[in-house]
């Protein structure tokens, strides 16, 4: 029988250097004249074992790494074809604790299939939800979502079902599914993951979408910076289209869907929904004004969906398996799973997929294992750039939307990144005001003037200039941004700023400096 | 790179990259990134042809062209090498990185070396956050970079 060997695609692998991996296994199974093929899969979130090279056996999916390409002569002498055993070895990559204690709903295929295989997709699963939904009436599967209890997963926690009813409801000659791909939160990478190891998902979900609201076309709006995510996605549409997935008649039913992936150029604003529209009208990524909503006047002034990548991959498991099924997972108000991203300095970096409700403490310090630099964790920066950096002390806050709303916080995009305790929070202060103005599309005053201010403020505060007088000033400036921005850039940009004061005030004090004599 | 192109060929390839986009819907950044391709950077020449082919004004296409940080006004090195400056890269020394191979190139963010092999350009972000300090060369990404991964990627580069 052939072996089957898998060496991620995913960025994160060819970073580590997958590919080179892959081309020494090319040529030892060349030299040696073995019978194996080599599978380019998607990660399975554990970058710390990065590259991980897996081979199918009899008794499961066997995994190996980190692998150098340098280790891969060794590898083949050991035996890898059939499983041989190697000081690489991890055993069955199934039972890899920080796999094996994850709820993988939306990530079920994400690093298990060839992600180009429409076969492979349907083997494990896919497309048995467009299959119910194209049978369905589109209130019904609006219904189902509702019912689910899913909540945009892009940050702002709206209910996906709500959503996609007001547009249900819209009229227009043309209404659209929009993907909001724009991932540009640090600490964050759950989307270019999926569109990288499991693209047929994302394409399943907007083609339900679609079918539920009466939109015919779709759009995956996603960054430059993600050169491997776009040519994942342009080649998954093309199969899809080719398979009759989309199309004039989508499998079957009659109805159509189609999309397209755009690209945007470097602006993080773009990652806000109507700028994001703006953006893929071909305008300055501007902020509109809410209302009107986009979901009545979205692209092109016409009713649009605009859902995060996770949202909509988040569909088909709901259409399959049912809104219970969906719903039972999860606590409060935040129903079933979140894929969790844990980065920065921690040991065991990756996506972590689970249901809603444990504790910050658990993530980072069970599940992620502590700080990569083995000092102590000083602070976690939960959200991307726009979320509160908790201390220890509120690491017992559960992960929902409201708990971490209670807590001056919020989960965004659920992006945790670890800093040890080097870290210097009045830089990381300025770092987010510095960002702000980098990336300020320029409508509002408080964010597009307020932000370089905010810089200046923090640099006098670093320099000891009248500390106590500027620290006031920094919470006064951020309270003006927080109630006078339009989006969340200006808005949320005093998260970690507040935060940063609230918790560490020590480093909000620094001793005056002594000025050199010249 | 060849950037002396003659106005006329502009014109002529601006227009056929345009022509082969402007039935999408919204597709100005389309072009742009095509144009952007084609050329190395956007081109002044090429403003007031794809005003006039969508039919909006040359202060709308600027407007738009210099609001993106991707659109260049002048062509890179022959490489351009991203280093990620946001939060994650951040946690794991990525700012002393930065600093440390600005001073081993010469030249700050935004900069091109004077042999013209090395553009550094300053990214918010490339999805590597687990595998920090991050960096693209070209289309290529390295995770977990340091000092001496850095000096090896510009002595490609310089290859």
């Amino acid at each position: 029988m052939t072996a089957r060997i898998y060496i991620p695609r995913d960025a994160a692998a060819l970073a580590l250097g997958a590919d080179k991996v892959a081309d020494a296994a090319a040529r030892e199974i060349a030299a040696r004249g073995l019978d194996a093929v080599i599978v380019r899969n998607g990660s399975r979130g554990m970058h710390w074992l990065e590259p991980l090279v897996e081979v199918e056996t009899p008794i499961g999916r066997l995994a190996y790494g980190p692998v150098r390409a340098a280790d891969v002569a060794s590898l083949f002498d050991a035996g890898l074809a059939d499983g041989g055993p190697h000081p690489l070895c991890l055993g069955l990559t199934e039972e890899i604790p920080f796999l094996k204690s994850q709820t993988r709903l939306t990530f079920a295929r994400c690093g298990v299939t060839d992600p180009l295989s429409l076969t492979d997709y349907k083997a494990h699963g896919g497309l048995k939800g467009l299959e119910k939904a194209v049978a369905m009436a589109p209130a019904d599967i609006v219904k189902d979502v509702t019912d689910s209890g899913l909540r945009g997963r892009g940050g702002a926690g709206f209910p996906t079902g709500i959503k996609w009813k007001t547009v249900l409801d819209a009229q227009g000659p043309q209404k659209y599914i929009v993907c909001n791909a724009d991932e540009g939160d640090s600490g964050t990478f759950a989307d270019r993951m999926i569109m990288e190891g499991d693209p047929f998902v994302l394409i399943e979900g907007m083609a339900i979408a679609g079918i539920a609201t009466g939109a015919t076309k779709g759009y995956v709006y996603t960054r430059s910076e993600y050169p491997h995510a776009i040519a994942a996605m342009q080649a998954a549409v093309g199969i899809a289209r080719a398979a009759g997935v989309l199309g004039a008649n989508v499998l079957g039913s009659g109805k159509a869907f189609d999309m397209e992936i755009r690209t945007g150029a470097g602006a993080y604003v773009c990652g806000e929904e109507t700028a994001l529209l703006n953006s893929l009208e071909g305008k300055r990524g501007i902020v509109r004004a809410k209302p009107p909503l986009p979901a009545l006047q979205g692209f092109l002034g016409r009713p649009t969906v605009v859902n995060n990548v996770i949202s909509l991959a988040s569909v088909p498991v709901i259409m399959d398996k049912g809104a219970a099924y969906y719903r039972d997972f999860g606590m409060g108000r935040s129903r079933g799973t979140i894929p969790i991203q844990i980065a920065g300095n921690v040991k065991r970096g990756g996506l972590y997929e689970t249901a809603f409700g444990l504790t910050l403490g658990e993530i980072v310090d069970t599940i992620g294992g502590g700080t990569a630099s083995g000092r102590p964790v000083k602070a976690v920066q939960v959200g991307g750039p726009l979320g509160a950096y908790f201390p220890r002390a509120l690491f017992d806050t559960p992960f929902d939307y409201e708990a971490f709303a209670a807590k001056d916080g919020l989960i965004g995009h659920a992006g945790i990144t670890v800093f040890d305790d080097t870290a210097d929070m009045l830089k990381q202060a300025r770092f987010a005001m510095e960002f702000c103005a980098v990336e300020s599309c320029g409508k509002c005053t408080p964010c597009r003037i307020g932000s370089t201010r905010g810089v200046e403020t923090a640099d006098r505060i670093a320099r000891g200039i009248e500390p106590e007088k500027n620290r006031e000033l920094l919470a006064d400036l951020c309270n003006t941004m927080k109630f006078g921005s339009l989006c969340a850039l200006g808005g949320f940009t005093p998260y970690p700023v507040l935060s940063a004061m609230t918790h560490f005030p020590e480093d909000f004090s620094p001793s005056p400096l002594v000025e050199a004599a010249e | 790179m060849n950037v002396h192109v003659t106005g006329n060929d502009v014109d002529e390839r601006t227009l056929a990259i345009v022509r082969a986009l402007k039935g999408l819907e919204g597709p100005l950044l389309p072009i742009l990134h095509e144009i952007q391709a084609e050329f190395g950077y956007v081109p002044q020449e090429c403003l007031p042809v794809i005003a006039r082919e969508l039919n909006l004004s040359r202060a709308e296409v600027h407007g738009v062209v210099t609001f993106y940080h991707d659109y260049r006004d002048h062509p890179a090195g022959r490489h351009v090498l991203k280093l990620c400056r946001a939060e994650a890269c951040q946690s794991m020394g990525g700012d002393d990185l930065a600093e440390r191979v600005k001073a081993l190139l010469g030249i700050d963010f935004h900069q091109t070396t004077l042999d013209g092999a090395v553009t550094l350009e300053p990214v918010y972000c490339l999805g590597l956050c687990s595998c920090a300090p991050a960096a693209m060369l070209d289309g290529a990404v390295h995770g977990r970079l340091d000092i001496d991964g850095a000096k090896d990627l510009i002595a490609e580069a310089r290859r």
